[in-house]
């Protein structure tokens, strides 16, 4: 691009490259935080958008929606008001695995947060493409725009999805293009690559969507919301919606065959796909492939709005030919009707190894440049929504000279998510699951904001309002657990008739409400009936007073392991150590050592070739140095 | 890493007139408070620093162990810079086994070669020109560990230990299939089910824990029976054993150092002879208890001494005793060689392993040494024939699996009472994580594996 084209268009603090689920949180946690930042996207109608299922939530990525919230980000609050069902999954399963999970109208969704962007002080929005990144000496320093317009600025975030030399497969049929038939972003992978990133493959993919008045939902299971509707945000007061159903329905013998007839023509069969995929969203052909011996696959026919007749097939992700998809959707049962209206697709994408990022999601040799959502492997409007609001506030204390903000994995899925991208790195798109933290019990989407509110305070992203009422459940709740500890009763009449009641053992003497809340089948809402002294806790106090005291021997134990973890997570490992110089490391470990740098003893016991040995040698090392 | 409590034996094994069991760590004098009881000082915390009490250990069953002599070095003024206690007890094998097996049953980790060294270092306790020996200890630790482990890795044991941590990691897969796919059709996690497997996994690891081979012999002895007609000289060869190996053992009430004449100290390795009570007085054991409970003796034998007269053609009666212990782990002493070899040994040879053919003289005391070393090689050879053909040799193994039952337990006991699968899982990673320390497998990254593998999921 010739120097006589360019023009200088204008000076930020920051720009966010992208506004997607990630662009705009940190857009907004930027510009929350008092900087002048800009956000750019291809098509500004396609800002938030919900490229594939439309459902927010779920477990694990239920919590990371209730801890951007507890930061102080949009996601939650958006989603509660564009939200058209609301079910709390996994309710018997255990306290924190339980999960919301929203249908949400699409375009509402993406509608409304581009409001909130367009009102949001301090933030502007452009519709353009960022196709180069500017530095001197290893800093950012601006964009420029495939217009020619030359931005300056302090730091940059790039958060561009599944955009970067986007190609959309279909079958036989490919054409560069980015999801939901927008246009691609063309020359920033160039820019990248300049500035020494090593880019990769990723794939995923989503399925067509259907005319829901071609469909005969009187042959599907009905799938209603929850009669008591919760709210994601800790800031929604009341959720009073009409809800829409999900339908359930399931694969056959016959759709099985049309796959196994036509699988030669499957592009990841044939080559056509370069991208990994992720394993947890496997095409239906993957899905008959892998899995031979079933017989039938779920397929949820999910809305995509109120205003629209078109229904997500959830179940039915496919790069097949054309043709292929619209027999095998006529096979299905309440589908043989049906009209496609879109063709699922694979798309494959440009996205950067995450392990060259800090823990803050800064680059580890630019300075400045920060990376948050799919470009950094990770897959999930939640994931990549957590990410930008990390990527917005440690930029944005970055350039107010103030301390990063880490959150590690004892403290927030986020702490996880992060530190499994940038410390083990990802082989294939990245979701978020519960079993991937070691500490879920404590991690549970109820207490989020007892976790993190406090710190969204004091990175000043988190409201007055949002803070005072933070304060408020957090003394109820500890006060009332103070209260039923001292509260005792005896075995009068009406304690043993209660016990009996509730089919639990008689007491002898007096016993305190905190004990006897303990017993599996004495719920906290029950004590009312022996208890005239009760406060008016709200349903989330109550739930978590519940949740401490009958789980508490678990939680103390899994705080016990946390104190542990902390310890090593507090001894830091410097930037400029040289790990080829210390005696007694393995060579795998200074390899990997030197190239990821772990910010400390935690992190670096998790990366994979390094043994306790050499940690036990790090420590050493490290104490080596104090006393030198 | 740092924060935990280590124990080690601190002096070197074998036989002395004490045993030093030393702890580090936080949790040292409450570990010490659990299981020791002094004469003068009835709370460690009123025990003054660096200062020797006198007292007993009890086990958990309020049996006395041992008497013995206890000091507590309080931080920072000790050798590792933390909170030191150390144990001296009686020396001999039993007393330091069982005293080191409560300290970790307590929650005392089985410390690293080294690590005292290191956590002195670390606390500043050392100088730094000694700090360059900490690193070449943990290296050369790491080298030798990896030995092991490969050794450890091609066994028997490990083969039975990734049994069982598949069996645990299919509940685990199913558990967190269910709970992070609720909507796809996942068969239902039933306690049943769960229980079922539970109690599979927990069956292979008690079996594990009974073939804990050195440490039984340790604890218990090796049950021994002497067995051989009439007049083949079964007593003289306990007389003479008895003579040269009497075992001091510490084992009983009272804990003074006395002869207990069940008991063999066959070079380090503890001897208990089975019903041999009459032994000495009548020649004739299987007639005077009978021939049923010669076979139950026989049966609880971890090794049998099986005597003949080798100066005398092999009997009748020699056969059938013979053929009675055919599968047990025997040795053959071919007594009366002073007097010639009439006995056809090599038809002996064929049915027990030949080298366990032990020519000898109890009269002129000839090949008395041999018939040790025999004992002492089966006792370490860890081919004593047991219900698994894995065997638990090593104490940090011993102690892993011992915290997996316990993990186990715990979850069935959770099933039990109705708590939700999440909490459930949290015991059964636990277990799962302890026996991975003794493979080397971490838990979270193989559970996301086998979730897909094993389950149809996905949008």
């Amino acid at each position: 691009m010739g120097d006589n084209m360019e023009y200088y268009a204008g000076e930020y603090d920051v720009i966010v490259i992208g506004a997607g689920h990630a662009g705009c949180e940190a857009a907004l946690a930027c510009s929350r935080m008092g900087l002048k930042t800009l956000v750019t996207a291809i098509n500004l109608d396609s800002i938030a958008m919900m490229a594939c299922n439309p459902s927010i939530g779920g477990p694990a990525k239920g919590n990371l929606v209730r801890e951007i919230d507890a930061l102080g980000g949009e996601m939650g609050i958006n989603t509660d008001h564009t939200m058209i069902q609301i079910r709390t999954l996994n309710t018997k399963k255990g306290p924190a695995v339980r999960a919301f999970r929203a249908q949400v109208d699409k375009k509402r969704y993406s509608e409304r947060m581009k409001w909130v962007l367009e009102n949001q002080e301090n933030l502007y929005m452009k519709q353009t493409e960022v196709v180069d990144i500017l530095t001197e000496e290893g800093k950012v320093t601006g964009v420029i725009t495939n217009l020619g317009a030359r931005y300056s600025c302090k730091a940059a975030i790039v958060a561009t999805g599944v955009y970067l030399n986007g190609k959309i497969v279909i079958g036989d049929v490919s054409y560069e293009g980015g999801p939901n038939g927008l246009f691609p972003a063309k020359g920033l992978s160039e820019s990248l690559k300049k500035l020494g990133f090593e880019l990769r493959r990723f794939k995923t993919g989503t399925p067509a969507r259907i005319d829901g008045k071609s469909v005969d939902f009187s042959k599907m299971m009905e799938q209603p919301g929850d009669e008591n509707m919760k709210a994601f945000s800790f800031m929604t007061k009341e959720i009073n919606i009409k809800q829409n159903s999900c339908y359930l329905t399931y694969t056959n013998e016959t759709t099985h065959k049309i796959i196994r007839d036509n699988i030669h023509r499957s592009p990841l069969f044939t080559g056509g796909v370069e991208g990994v995929g992720p394993r947890y969203c496997p095409s239906i052909e993957t899905k008959i492939v892998n899995f031979p011996d079933r017989e039938s696959h779920q397929i949820f026919i999910e809305p995509e709005g109120i205003n629209t007749r078109e229904m997500y097939v959830q179940g039915m992700s496919s790069s097949l030919p054309e043709d292929v998809q619209i027999d095998m959707l006529r096979s299905i049962k309440g589908l043989e009707n049906c009209e496609m209206m879109r063709t699922a697709y694979a798309i494959d994408y440009d996205c950067i190894n995450p392990q060259d990022l800090k823990l803050t999601l800064e680059s580890k040799h630019i300075e400045g440049l920060y990376f948050a959502g799919q470009i950094n492997g990770s897959s999930g409007y939640e994931e990549a929504a957590a990410q930008g609001i990390m990527a917005g506030i440690n930029a944005a204390l970055k350039l107010k000279g103030k301390e990063p903000f880490i959150l590690d994995r004892s403290e927030a899925y986020i702490g996880v998510l992060i530190d499994d991208l940038v410390t083990k790195g990802t082989n294939e798109p990245y979701r978020m699951m519960t079993s991937r933290a070691e500490y879920r019990l404590v991690l549970r989407q109820d207490n989020a904001d007892l976790r993190l509110t406090q710190k969204g305070y004091d990175v000043g992203l988190v409201t007055e309002e949002r803070y005072n009422a933070f304060i408020k459940k957090k003394e109820n709740i500890e006060n009332e657990i103070e209260r039923l500890k001292c509260k005792s009763i005896s075995p009068v009449d009406k304690v043993i008739e209660y016990l009996r009641k509730y089919n639990s053992a008689d007491i002898k003497s007096g016993v305190s409400l905190y004990e006897l809340l303990k017993r599996p089948e004495i719920t906290y809402a029950s004590l009312a009936e022996i208890d005239e002294e009760m406060p008016g806790l709200s349903p989330d106090e109550a739930e978590e007073v519940e949740i401490l005291i009958k789980y508490e021997g678990y939680i103390k134990k899994q705080l016990t392991q946390i104190e542990q973890f902390k310890k090593l997570e507090n001894r830091k490992l410097h930037d400029d150590i040289e790990y080829n110089q210390i005696k007694g490391l393995s060579s795998e470990a200074r390899q990997k050592l030197s190239e990821i740098r772990p910010s400390n003893i935690g992190q670096a016991s998790r990366i994979s070739g390094v043994s306790p040995a050499d940690i036990s040698v790090l420590l050493v090392y490290l104490e080596q140095l104090r006393r030198r | 890493m740092l924060d935990d409590t280590i124990a080690a034996v601190g002096t070197a094994p074998g036989e002395a007139g004490i045993g030093i069991i030393r702890l580090s760590g936080k949790r040292s004098q409450d570990i010490l408070g659990q299981i020791f009881r002094g004469k003068k000082a009835k709370d460690v915390n009123e025990m003054p620093s660096r200062y020797m009490s006198y007292g007993f250990i009890y086990d958990e069953e309020g049996k006395k162990i041992d008497e013995v002599l206890a000091v507590i070095m309080r931080a920072p003024y000790s050798y590792t810079g933390e909170d030191v206690v150390e144990i001296h007890c009686h020396g001999g094998v039993i007393s330091i086994r069982k005293i080191m097996e409560l300290v970790l049953k307590k929650g005392a980790r089985l410390a690293e070669a080294g690590e005292f060294t290191k956590r002195g270092f670390l606390n500043g306790r050392i100088d730094l020109a000694q700090s360059e020996a900490v690193i070449d200890i943990i290296t050369a630790k790491t080298d030798e560990g990896l030995e092991n482990a490969v050794n450890q890795l091609q066994g028997e044991l490990s083969l039975k230990v990734k049994e069982v941590m598949d069996k645990l990691m299919s509940m685990l897969a199913h558990i967190e299939a269910s709970i992070d796919f609720p909507e796809h059709d996942i068969e239902e996690v039933t306690s049943e089910n769960l229980k079922s497997q539970g109690n599979e996994a927990l069956g292979i690891l008690k079996e594990l824990q009974d073939t804990y081979y050195e440490g039984k012999i340790q604890r218990e002895g090796l049950s021994t029976a002497i067995i051989g007609r009439p007049n083949v000289g079964k007593s003289s060869l306990l007389n003479l054993l008895l003579r040269e190996n009497r075992a001091i053992v510490t084992d009983i009430p009272g804990t003074t150092r006395d002869i207990i004449e069940e008991y063999l100290n066959v070079k380090g390795v503890l001897i208990k002879l089975i019903d041999t009570a009459g032994l000495r007085e009548t020649e004739d054991v299987v007639e005077k208890i009978g021939v049923e409970k010669t076979k139950e003796a026989l049966n609880r034998a971890d090794l049998v001494i099986f005597i003949v007269d080798a100066s005398k053609k092999l009997t009748e009666e020699d056969m059938a005793i013979a053929s009675m212990i055919k599968q047990k782990k025997v040795i053959v002493a071919a007594n009366k060689i002073d007097a010639g070899i009439e006995a056809d040994l090599e038809a002996l040879g064929e049915i027990f392993d030949g080298h366990n053919i032990i020519k000898m003289s109890v009269k002129d005391k000839k090949g008395i040494d041999l018939l040790e070393e025999a004992i002492y090689n089966t006792a370490y050879s860890g081919n004593v024939k047991s219900k698994s053909s894995a065997v638990v040799s090593n104490i940090r193994h011993k102690s892993l699996i011992d915290k997996a039952v316990d993990s186990i337990e715990k979850a069935m006991e959770a099933i039990d009472e109705g708590i939700p699968v999440d909490l459930i899982s949290v015991d059964i990673k636990d277990a799962w994580r302890y026996l991975g320390e003794i493979t080397g497998d971490t838990v979270e990254e193989d559970i996301i594996t086998e979730i897909f593998s094993r389950f149809c999921i996905g949008k």
